[in-house]
């Protein structure tokens, strides 16, 4: 166990865990910041993607010991009331099925349309290869992200 | 004027008065104290609500709930069924809450998410609940007013009765209709007067989903709860022969570890019943990171697995399980099946003499079609939340099928059935693998133990290696034709490990004089379960390869060759058994040929088709290649659909668009093999699934309109893509490919994948 000091969605908290956990367990278990999701563990599935930085990374290979102070985003983050252009414009595409895997798009996506505000198709694709969607809806995922792109 | 009877749905109509003291009443999500949604403030709570019947209540100030009684996994149930209550209750989708409802048998009919059965079976008896509590609302003006209740309408929220110009919101009437006897026949709006039904609304939970908001029970948390991981047999034919509970029980954060046994021995099971590992350890902490750590340090051994056998009730039909003994392969597995194509089947139907016309035939084209064990891989792994005390238990989880589970439950827990509240969770996917809920039986039980709510998490590992998988099958196709190329007999044999995908009775049966269905069954530990469009998903891809070969072999267009076959089934049908409507079925063939301007293709694109029936929906898919820098790539899939009326169009598209989508990463690379028992692939490192990249780069669904009831729609258009692919594949390769997955294949021929 060790004492913590973490900057979540700019509040500053101090946690007691042991310092090997990964970011994704300290979110979803201690946080109560469940938005973000497990689904392989391996930095394979894009469901834990968070913002460390304002970069994309995968929480659940990223021990929490490494991000002390850092500056951490979690969807629960993104916006008070859903009105991020992310979030608006997967919902104008209605682009969840189950919506397991849509925190994670969304935080790729955002972090993508950062670096890059007016992605090509092509880099569209690339950006969000590493999002896994059970369910399929990579097609809407792509245009919403062009949607927000035009918005942003 | 459609009139409907009330007794077609007789629980959905009690009132809240024969339910008092009853309990459960409330929701879960109100149990548990939820922040009401921006749209829940928005609208503005009622002091009151009035319940007109088990899915609707209205509040005093006009807003009304309805309740979604379907376990919702992405297919927008809790969207659409609602829609087709609030179109006859007549009233404005945007005052409109919806709530998904718990498991409540003795509210309603039928809570069971599967088989695209949802709008199809839910469809009158949602209607006329719409319908019945509009009525009473009219009821009550009638008696208000003193006016005959033939001379009111309704519009969208108001009631109107014009001749004495009275007017009154719902809610001004929901306290006296909710007190009010319900109507024995009720009027049920005209297609033509749809204003709901037919118009693309959002998912009314599109603004939780991505808000990030706890909606999934993997996400579910209460005051003192425990968390808890499981340790299986890493394979088949094992079982847990000892544990050193010991050696993890000091680590951090550790509670408990001991083992539990899912079923009582002596307990008949139910169809959906199966569970691959009865017994497995349990591991109990403070935290799911702490469970890991014990789960990866835990010494355990496992011993091989006798034959052993089990009974169970198959709706109806008693019948006894055996499970062989063994640790299986994939290698014997294909050389198992490739004797038993070779070998007579049962046979399953017969027309004509294909025997005789197969003799006489002077060409016989015969080709043999495999596909492999497929994990379902639902993007949120098996879990469960649990809280079990000595005479009562909450259990909160995914589960498509909570019916199913709630006798095991109660045998097991040794709590009467009143006394088990299955509350139902979002699901992040389920493709028919939640329709087997064993999972939460072991968070009862582990929650029984510790005596504590926990919430059990499985592993990606342990989702992946659980089991109840799609089947491995093998269909072999024969068709003999004459000396002027005509097709005079056709023959299927099918099996599989361990079931036969074969629907005798489908299209080309009907279509051709001769025909020939056997199929066959080979036994194994290894546990399969419906996996979206179960059987079809296989069948239809080796079935429409064939026939696109079969055309090809004739000198046809493969459209007009089946339009041809299934003339023949609609205006002089063989047999009398069809179970398909060959004018609908050639209605979407027609209709993609159309959309897909089939005959005139562009330059460069390599295409195919395919159709096919299953699920109560008609299918046809076209889809284009075009291989860039040795790559083949999905430029565009058009399916024509025909499922009857389109309750919710934009939901439907996407639905049909996560089909394709599925339907082509299977194609191209599911496949779960076998190594002496044990799954060689356990994550998505191994486990290859479609993503972005390798995603179509349009997809068109366009619906076939028509005024027939609708059917339904998750599972139709995912077995005819894998043949739409397949046969423009070749096309773009020029050879043919007949065993699924195909990027190994692709690979050898030098293409990337
Ligand atoms: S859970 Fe982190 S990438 Fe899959
Ligand atoms: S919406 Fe279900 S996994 Fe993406």
């Amino acid at each position: 166990m060790a004492t913590i000091n973490l900057n979540v969605n700019g509040k500053k908290q101090t946690i007691d865990v042991d310092p090997n956990t990964p970011v994704l367990w300290v979110l979803r278990d201690h946080l109560n910041l469940t938005g973000t999701k497990y689904g392989c563990g391996i930095a394979q599935c894009g469901a834990c993607t968070i913002h460390l930085g304002g970069i994309a990374v995968r929480s659940c290979q990223l021990p929490v010991s490494s991000v002390e102070n850092q500056e951490i985003t979690t969807i629960e983050g993104l916006s008070e009331n859903g009105d991020h252009p992310v979030q608006q414009a997967w919902m104008e595409h209605d682009v969840p099925q189950c919506g397991y895997c849509q925190a994670g798009q969304i935080m790729t996506a955002v972090a993508l349309l950062k670096n890059n505000p007016t992605p090509s198709d092509a880099e569209i694709e690339t950006g969000m290869n590493g999002n896994i969607c059970r369910c399929g809806t990579y097609l809407r995922i792509k245009e919403a992200v062009k949607t927000a792109s035009k918005s942003l | 004027m459609t009139l409907a009877n009330k007794h077609i749905n007789r629980r959905s109509f009690l009132k809240v008065s024969a339910l008092a003291g009853g309990g459960m009443v409330l929701s879960f999500s109100w149990l548990a104290g939820c922040k009401p949604t921006a749209k829940e403030e928005l609208l503005a709570l009622p002091k009151e609500w009035f319940e007109l019947n088990s899915y609707i209540k209205i509040g005093e100030n006009g807003t009304v709930t309805l309740f979604s009684a379907n376990p919702e996994f992405g297919s927008n149930v809790i969207t659409s069924m609602p829609m087709i209550l609030a179109e006859e209750l007549d009233v404005d989708w945007k005052k409109v809450m919806v709530e998904q409802a718990d498991f409540f048998p003795v509210r309603f009919e039928r809570q069971f998410t599967g088989g695209s059965q949802g709008i199809r079976q839910g469809w009158t008896p949602l209607r006329t609940a719409g319908a019945t509590a509009r009525q009473m609302l009219v009821n009550a003006a009638a008696q208000t007013w003193q006016v005959p209740a033939e001379e009111i309408t309704t519009e969208a929220g108001t009631i109107i009765h014009k001749a004495s110009n009275k007017k009154a919101g719902y809610g001004e009437m929901a306290s006296l209709a909710s007190t009010l006897g319900v109507p024995e026949e009720v009027k049920l709006k005209e297609i033509k007067d749809f204003k709901i039904i037919g118009n693309s609304k959002k998912n009314v939970e599109g603004l939780k989903i991505v808000m990030g908001k706890p909606l999934f029970a993997i996400d579910h948390k209460v005051e003192g709860m425990l968390y808890a991981a499981i340790v299986h047999p890493p394979g088949f034919g094992m079982k847990l022969k000892a544990f050193d509970g010991a050696s993890v029980k000091s680590m951090p954060g550790v509670k408990d570890v001991f083992s539990i046994k899912v079923f009582n021995d002596d307990y008949e099971r139910n169809f959906f019943d199966t569970a691959t590992f009865d017994e497995m350890v349990a591991i109990v902490g403070n935290s799911t990171w702490e469970v890991l750590n014990a789960k990866k340090a835990l010494k355990v051994d496992w011993e091989k697995a006798p034959e052993s056998s089990f009974a169970v009730d198959a709706r109806g039909n008693k019948i006894t399980i055996k499970v062989p003994a063994g640790l299986e392969n994939s290698a014997d597995h294909k050389a198992k099946m490739t004797e038993y194509s070779q070998k007579p089947g049962n046979i399953l139907r017969r027309d004509g003499d294909p025997e005789a016309a197969f003799k006489k035939a002077a060409k016989i084209l015969e080709r043999t079609y495999t596909a492999p064990f497929l994990a379902h891989n639902t993007m949120e792994p098996l879990n469960c939340f649990a809280h079990v005390t000595a005479d009562q238990a909450v259990i909160y989880g995914p589960t498509q099928a909570p019916e199913f589970i709630m006798g095991t439950l109660s045998n097991r827990l040794g709590l009467p059935k009143e006394k088990i509240q299955i509350n139902l969770a979002r699901m992040g996917g389920g493709f028919g693998r939640r329709a087997y809920s064993h999972q939460m039986v072991e968070a009862a039980l582990i929650s029984q133990k510790v005596n504590a709510p926990i919430k059990m998490t499985y592993t990606r590992e342990d989702d992946m290696t659980s089991g109840v998988y799609r089947p491995t099958y093998s269909a072999t196709y024969r068709a003999a034709l004459d000396e002027n190329n005509n097709l005079t007999a056709f023959h299927v044999k099918a099996g599989g490990i361990p079931e036969t995908p074969i629907a005798p009775n489908r299209f080309p049966a009907g279509a051709i004089d001769n025909y020939l269905a056997e199929g066959w069954e080979i036994s194994s530990n290894i546990t399969i379960g419906a996996f979206r469009a179960p059987r079809s998903n296989f069948i239809a891809s080796a079935e429409q390869s064939f026939l696109d070969e079969l055309a090809e072999e004739m000198g046809k267009d493969p459209i007009a060759f089946r339009l041809e076959l299934l003339d023949r089934a609609k205006t002089n049908p063989v047999g009398e058994k069809n179970d398909y409507d060959a004018g609908r079925y050639a209605g979407v063939l027609e209709l993609v040929r159309e959309k897909s301007k089939w005959d005139s293709p562009e330059p460069n694109v390599h295409r195919g088709v395919s159709a096919y029936f299953c699920h109560n929906s008609y299918v046809a898919e076209v889809l284009d290649i075009e291989i860039q820098n040795s790559k083949p790539v999905v430029k565009n899939v058009i399916a024509a659909v025909d499922c009857g009326i389109v309750v919710n169009p934009d939901a439907a598209a996407n639905m049909g668009e996560g089909a394709i989508v599925d339907g082509i990463g299977n194609a191209f690379f599911g496949d779960l093999p076998f190594k002496v028992g044990v799954p060689e692939k356990t994550n998505f490192d191994k486990y290859r699934m479609i993503r972005q990249m390798e995603s179509p780069k349009s997809i068109e669904v366009h619906f076939v309109k028509n005024d027939i009831d609708p059917t339904g729609l998750g599972e139709p258009l995912f077995p005819p893509v894998f043949a739409a692919l397949a046969n423009s594949l070749y096309k773009a390769t020029g050879r043919r490919y007949y065993d699924q997955p195909f990027a190994p294949q692709l690979e050898m021929q030098n293409l990337t994948m």
